[in-house]
């Protein structure tokens, strides 16, 4: 135990003292914290160059049918052609030009837009939902109903769907899917990266110790298999301590990336909603009437359904889960590393390892929209891919006796796995000038001692 | 007493039997030498003794019991193929090594600080392995071996990467540790030091051990019934008087006195020789000639590969 316990101190001081260590693992909470801030801040920033459109409404009908807004500027050409105008965009000054034919149907025209460029999508929507817009309420009124913009107003709704989870004992809470998902999307994908990552770099260890041949050494004053283990722990511990760093300073860098973007966007929704009521007072609108109790907010409700997760079974079972898969995964990653003396000898023999874990991610992908489909129960149940599938289904809610035999089948098949890799670890560290296959592996599995 | 007792130790690999019934006997206190050509069997037996491997018949008797997993921290091992890790800080490393063996930190830090002093080396403790040469490295590990103060020393040849002083600095080191008791065992093919250290030795050759015993009655077996003759007066004259009855083998001048070398047909003749050479020269030396342990090597070596069809390689 002791000596399990020196290797895994030495495993672990050497790697987290390294530079490519420290680095790695300061500079990608700032990456994911970029990733999670970086859309709502594109979201606050606004095209803000005016944009002025042309428009040439051969109907006649459809006059300010397109209002104007702080960036987009609109105006009624009468006096040029299409033909004309679309070739000269650029002379004119104009950004794009929008033409209004008429149809065989009454109503509806026919419209084109005209750009030197690709018009962005914020003037097409524009564009096209006020004039949807303008043509429904005009189909509207061809039927003559009474009092038609009172029922217009009165029909207006606006659903928001609160989504809350009950547990057995009647216990309700507030739950988002959306949350769930990303929950278990981050769970699972941190699982497979850093398998994946660290599968490397304990094969990488190994090998070197067989290059510098100082395992000789110490194998003569350490069982192989604790050496192993040793190692493979350390490792583990690792990439916990990495995990741990990245959650917290992701969520620290996100905390006030988003809250310094949010006084921004605060800022400016409250400018809109000024102008939106000066602009209703205008039409004479009675602006008492628009509900503001719609509670909660879509804000509040992201919140506490972020603090209703159950976070201590979340953050055990990942523990649990990424543990004993690492450990899994990295015996056999230790063992591919002790047939060969170099790393780029190890692809092919690395293969059947990936091969389950890859499944498993795309499982993932598919279980993150129906986590309890047979699929990903079973592949939450097999053991080497349940650290990932698992972790998937997690934040989603588990029964306990799936976790229970979920987690079971687990630690007997790393214990079962430990066992046979060590037989080869065992010998592989000892032998050298050759590249090993994995048929010859499995006759190191059946020496003796 | 023995220390370690081998008996009827067998391994086979895949097909390969890597060692065949091998058998040795350790006293306590001496220095043992085994020796083989490349790919005899040697370091596997090592391995046996270290628990590396394991055997697939015979047993390993330590103080008089069975092997145990225990007895590790009685043991130090110089592998052959040795090393250290290179991105590693010496005292650190020295440290790590010397825990391993079961040292407390506080005793390793002790005994750690009396050899750096020993071997002169204190400045390197916050250097890197890379950054020493290989001579250096090699005086880390050799430390790094005998750190644990053990009852059995295994040194694969422990002078390799060592220039002559340091060479001198590690033997004597090692004669010092024979003579606080410790027991070495010792594989190398350089045959002039296992002259000069070995008391016992062991020749293993294609898996079998072919030849035992201690260093001077081996030596004394192979004695090759040649005698050396330094004389003073004409080569021949003697020469025409033995010509008969022994075979002159060699003639030269070593240190200014001419020396013949004749063979006879068993060792009891030294007198007749004798006899039939005083009346017609002067005789200053009579010796036998004991081969070397480098001659008993190749001689029996070859003989074994000859007499069972087996090529030299």
């Amino acid at each position: 135990m002791k000596q399990i316990y020196l290797i895994l101190q030495r495993e672990f001081m050497t790697r987290v003292r390294k530079k490519s260590f420290i680095i790695l693992t300061l500079l990608t909470p700032f990456f994911f914290a970029a990733m999670m801030v970086l859309p709502s801040y594109l979201a606050t920033m606004e095209d803000t160059d005016v944009k002025s459109i042309a428009i040439i409404d051969n109907t006649g009908n459809f006059a300010d049918a397109v209002p104007q807004t702080e960036y987009l500027k609109f105006s009624y050409i009468t006096d040029t052609p299409v033909d004309k105008l679309k070739n000269s965009l650029e002379e004119s000054g104009y950004y794009a030009l929008l033409a209004i034919d008429s149809t065989s149907e009454k109503i509806t025209p026919r419209l084109t837009i005209y750009s030197t460029k690709q018009p962005s999508i914020d003037v097409i929507s524009h564009i096209e939902n006020s004039l949807e817009k303008e043509i429904e309420t005009r189909k509207l009124k061809s039927y003559n109903i009474e009092n038609l913009d009172k029922i217009l107003d009165d029909v207006k709704t606006e659903v928001n769907l609160r989504s809350i989870k009950v547990t057995k004992d009647g216990e309700e809470k507030e739950s988002s899917t959306l949350i769930t998902m990303g929950i278990a999307y981050i769970l699972s994908f941190l699982m497979y990266m850093m398998v994946l990552l660290m599968g490397n770099q304990i094969m990488q260890g190994v090998i070197e110790e067989k290059n510098n041949r100082v395992i000789e050494v110490i194998i003569s004053s350490i069982k192989p298999i604790n050496l192993m283990l040793g190692k493979i722990f350390g490792l583990a511990s690792v990439s916990l301590l990495q995990i741990f760093i990245w959650v917290v300073l992701t969520f620290g860098l996100a905390t006030v990336g988003l809250s310094f973007i949010t006084e921004k966007g605060q800022k400016a929704n409250i400018e809109q909603v000024k102008t939106a009521q000066d602009m209703m007072g205008q039409q004479g609108i009675d602006t008492a009437t628009i509900p503001t109790d719609i509670e909660p907010s879509e804000g509040e409700s992201f919140i506490t359904a972020l603090k209703n997760q159950n976070f201590v079974l979340i953050i055990g079972g990942f523990i649990f889960y990424f543990l004993v898969g690492f450990l899994l995964y990295a015996a056999l990653y230790a063992a591919v590393g002790s047939a060969v003396e170099n790393i780029t000898d190890t692809q092919q023999l690395v293969l059947p390892i990936t091969l389950p874990l890859i499944l498993a991610l795309f499982v993932m992908i598919s279980g993150i929209k129906s986590p309890d489909s047979p699929l990903v129960f079973w592949f939450s149940m097999i053991p080497f891919t349940s650290p990932v599938v698992m972790l998937t289904r997690l934040p989603f809610g588990v029964p306990g006796w799936q976790l229970a035999l979920s987690a079971s089948l687990l630690v007997i098949t790393f214990i079962i796995v430990t066992i046979f890799a060590a037989k080869i670890y065992r010998v592989g560290i000892l032998m050298y000038g050759k590249k090993y296959t994995w048929a010859e592996m499995w006759k190191w599995m059946r020496y003796k001692n | 007493m023995n220390l370690l007792e081998a008996h009827g130790i067998e391994k086979r690999y895949s097909g390969h039997l890597a060692l065949d019934d091998v058998s040795i006997m350790v006293p306590k206190g001496t220095i043992y030498g085994l020796l083989g050509p490349n790919g005899a069997g040697k370091t596997t037996l090592i391995r046996i003794i270290n628990q590396i491997t394991g055997p697939d018949k015979g047993e390993v008797l330590f103080n008089g019991r069975k092997l145990e997993a225990n007895d590790i921290y009685k043991i130090g091992y110089l592998p052959e193929e040795r090393g250290l890790y290179k991105k590693m800080k010496v005292g650190e490393q020295a440290l790590f090594l010397s825990q391993l063996k079961g040292l407390s930190r506080n005793d390793a830090m002790k005994r750690l600080k009396y050899w750096f002093e020993k071997f002169e080396i204190q400045s390197w403790w916050d250097k890197k392995i890379e950054e020493l040469s290989k001579g250096m490295a090699q005086k880390v590990q050799f430390m790094v071996t005998v750190i644990h103060e053990p009852e059995l020393l295994i040194f694969d040849e422990p002078f390799s990467g060592f220039d002559p002083i340091n060479t001198q600095l590690v033997k004597d080191e090692i004669l010092e540790l024979k003579k606080k008791g410790t027991t070495i065992i010792f594989s190398t093919h350089n045959m002039s030091t296992v002259e000069d250290l070995c008391d016992h030795i062991t020749l293993i050759n294609k898996s079998k051990n072919i030849l035992s015993g201690q260093i001077d009655n081996v030596r004394m077996n192979y004695g090759s019934n040649i005698f050396e003759v330094g004389y003073r007066g004409n080569y021949d004259a003697i020469a025409s008087n033995l010509g008969g009855m022994f075979e002159i083998i060699n003639n030269n001048i070593e240190n200014a006195v001419p020396k013949l070398q004749v063979k006879v047909s068993n060792p009891a003749e030294s007198n007749k020789l004798l006899q039939s050479i005083l009346p017609h020269t002067e005789v200053v030396s009579f010796n036998p000639v004991v081969p070397s342990m480098h001659d008993i090597f190749i001689k029996v070596v070859s003989e074994y590969n000859k007499t069972h069809g087996l090529s030299n390689n």
